[in-house]
């Protein structure tokens, strides 16, 4: 790798061989793994969508490679796709904006 | 979106041995993935043979009212390749003493071909089992001598097998040309108001899914469940069984992989979902392809590959079902696309969905 950049969308195609490292503790995450996206209670369309918003909000480059993939191959629209990314940011923006009440808690104790 | 063929372009994937070449070179020349032979020899089936002779697919030609961005005939107004009436009568001839049950009419839009309907009245009269013709659906509506095609189908208890990318009209514009959609569902709904696809009727409306795009296609029975409630619930349309289809890197599908740069990762997703038990039903060991100039073929693919089978008889005038069965069949890696997950034919998924994988 000649690119002197941290991620490459190559490295995914890679992501199995972390069990050569560590063969115990990566194939029970693999097999973790998988069974969590089969279909059970909810959808594996539904998981799609989860992961697809979970993708953005842990910034992780390649799992939004991976499941917008996913989605165009479980038949996702673009418009189911963008609203679960907006849900994740939703969830993002509250979780920092509710710490306002922390803050003005804060304020209020410190204040006279 | 593309007006005129790859070969009407003298585009480099127009000819069948630069395919060949790119199919071999590279990721798999440099071994970084194992070629389709090695693969399937892991498992202990290489050489691949055929089974027992089901379908026999004929080819009319390559000329179609549509020019689709995935089309793997490389199909369009511009092509002149279509079967001759002196073929059709070398075919019938096999048709009436084949043990094969189905007959499978492709193109193109098979109903171009100017003996079409000769063709059709005729093949009908041998008894053959299932009887299915590979209609686009807009060319029922493309012009006035199309019009009454539907009634025509039903006629002859033809089952109709049709393309249909996706239940939303910008993906299915996007892959088959603008206006596409609307003129499918209208032809639909023609199909539905005469008998075709209705729950429990013997007129057989199955509709074929390929993907959009460098991705595979998903679980079918999802799909087809998806399928039905957004065409039923937007449209009142029903249909009877979706086909997921693997587009395979052949012709404008590779020529569109390679000019978006998602060859490579495509060629991984297929390989990476290599599935030992879809190559025991690979479509090959069932089928034989006849192109529209009458040479036999293991597979449509291999036909717009050039690969004639590897058997002492090549042409549909010296047929010989038990010296065609004893063949090897020819594989490349585009045979990959047949066997990623539950596999692909184009009778869909080649696995039952209880044995399929994740």
């Amino acid at each position: 790798m000649g690119d002197n950049t941290y991620y490459d969308p190559k490295d995914l195609r890679k992501f199995g061989k972390i069990t050569e490292w560590n063969e115990e503790l990566g194939t029970k995450f693999f097999d973790y793994y998988g069974k969590v996206f089969e279909e059970g209670a909810l959808t594996a369309r539904e998981k799609s969508l989860i992961a697809l918003a979970v993708s953005h909000v842990v910034k992780c480059p390649y799992c939004i490679d991976a499941y917008t993939k996913d989605g165009l191959q479980k038949g996702i629209t673009k418009e189911e796709m963008m609203e679960a990314v907006h849900v994740g940011a939703a969830i993002e923006s509250g979780a920092t904006l509710v710490h306002g009440v922390q803050m003005m808690n804060k304020y209020d104790k410190l204040s006279m | 979106m593309h007006t005129k063929s790859l070969k009407k372009q003298n585009k480099e994937l127009a000819n069948a041995q630069r395919h060949l070449e790119i199919l071999s070179n590279g990721i798999f020349s440099d071994q970084e993935l194992p070629t389709f032979a090695k693969k399937i020899e892991e498992t202990g089936q290489f050489p691949l043979r055929p089974k027992k002779l089901e379908v026999l697919q004929i080819n009319l030609g390559y000329m179609c009212n549509q020019v689709c961005e995935h089309c793997h005939v490389d199909a369009g107004p511009d092509r002149k390749e279509i079967m001759t009436k002196k073929t059709m009568l070398q075919c019938l001839e096999v048709i009436k003493n084949t043990n094969a049950t189905t007959l499978d009419l492709t193109g193109g839009a098979p109903e171009m071909n100017p003996n079409f309907r000769w063709f059709v009245d005729e093949a009908s009269k041998t008894g053959i089992k299932d009887f299915i013709v590979r209609s686009n659906l807009t060319i029922i509506r493309a012009n006035k001598k199309y019009y009454d095609l539907p009634n025509f189908f039903k006629k002859y208890n033809i089952h109709i097998v049709s393309s249909m990318p996706h239940w939303t009209r910008g993906k299915t514009d996007k892959q088959r040309g603008s206006g596409v959609f609307d003129k499918s569902i209208k032809a639909l709904q023609d199909l539905n108001s005469l008998g075709y696809g209705m729950p429990n009727s013997n007129l057989k409306l199955d509709l074929v899914y390929n993907p959009s795009g460098a991705f595979l296609p998903g679980d079918q029975v999802s799909m087809e469940r998806d399928f039905k409630n957004a065409l039923l619930e937007d449209f009142g349309i029903q249909f009877h069984n979706l086909f997921t289809i693997t587009n395979l890197p052949v012709s404008r599908f590779l020529d569109y992989l390679i000019a978006s740069e998602n060859y490579e990762d495509y060629m991984y997703s297929l390989v990476d979902a290599y599935n030992p038990s879809a190559v025991q039903n690979v479509m090959c060991t069932n089928t034989i392809s006849v192109s529209w100039d009458g040479y036999l073929y293991d597979c449509d693919f291999n036909q717009m590959l050039k690969l004639k089978v590897a058997s002492s008889v090549k042409h549909i005038s010296e047929y010989n079902e038990e010296v065609l069965n004893n063949r090897t069949i020819i594989t490349s890696q585009h045979c990959y696309g047949c066997t990623a997950g539950a596999g692909s034919s184009c009778q869909g998924t080649v696995i039952p969905a209880s044995a399929g994988i994740s």
